[in-house]
């Protein structure tokens, strides 16, 4: 299935959009999209790894399953305040 | 005790925090304490010069961590209402980025709770800053982008 993925801060500067999309078998894991991620964008490769995923804005592990019809985002660590 | 919807406030901006408004907000003739705080635009960092800050947000998720630390602070502090407001878009040095306030009926309280409610935003809330720094170089801040991400802790420990 295809994911829609919203960037921000550098994952978004380092792709140049704010958003992508991301092919990934039915219930594909978040660590399966973690590897379909880096192998379709690998301009994302400098911070794959400090990347966060949330889905429906909550934070995610990466056992967790990707669910259809989700919100899915990605993101490098935060620094507001 | 849960705050009630009109107990708090909550919001990203693009515009300059009214701190008054919000000091205002929370305070109550239950109230023996309100605190304020603000964080600033500052120009040095590690003796590099900041000229501006661009901030990005992720909103609905950014709204929905901020509510969640209204409902542990007042888990953990009898806290009477609440305000926390962040900027988006660019900031000139010394403006306000972030503000917190909240009132208590003591001093200990207050200090206590907007002391968790910033580290915490610090850790949890998808908002991020760019330094525009003098030497015309733009910088995204992500601390520890280096090492695997580990979910900051959604509940109290």
């Amino acid at each position: 299935m295809k994911i829609t993925v919203k960037l921000f801060a550098r994952a978004s500067q380092l792709t140049g959009a704010s958003e992508i999309d991301v092919e990934v078998d039915a219930g594909a894991s978040v660590a399966d999209f973690r590897e379909a991620l880096e192998a379709q964008h690998p301009e994302l490769k400098p911070i794959a790894g400090s990347l966060f995923v949330a889905i429906d804005s909550e934070y995610s592990s990466d056992e967790q399953v990707i669910p259809e019809f989700a919100q899915i985002a990605c993101f490098p660590p935060v620094s507001g305040g | 005790m849960p705050l009630s919807p009109e107990d708090r406030f909550v919001e990203l901006t693009d515009q300059p925090i009214d701190a008054d408004r919000l000091t205002q907000f929370v305070t109550t003739p239950l109230s023996g304490a309100v605190i304020l705080f603000l964080g600033t635009v500052r120009e040095l960092t590690h003796g590099k010069r900041t000229i501006s800050l661009d901030y990005d947000a992720y909103p609905e998720m950014a709204l929905k961590k901020m509510n969640e630390l209204v409902d542990e602070t007042a888990e953990k502090w009898p806290v009477q209402k609440v305000a926390i407001v962040h900027r988006t878009g660019k900031l000139e040095l010394a403006e306000a980025s972030v503000a917190i306030a909240l009132s208590c009926p003591h001093r200990g309280d207050v200090f206590d709770a907007g002391r968790f409610l910033i580290d915490e935003l610090k850790i949890r809330v998808p908002i991020w800053k760019k330094e525009n720094w003098s030497d015309g170089t733009t910088e995204w801040v992500h601390p520890g982008a280096d090492a695997p991400s580990t979910n900051p802790r959604t509940e109290a420990e």
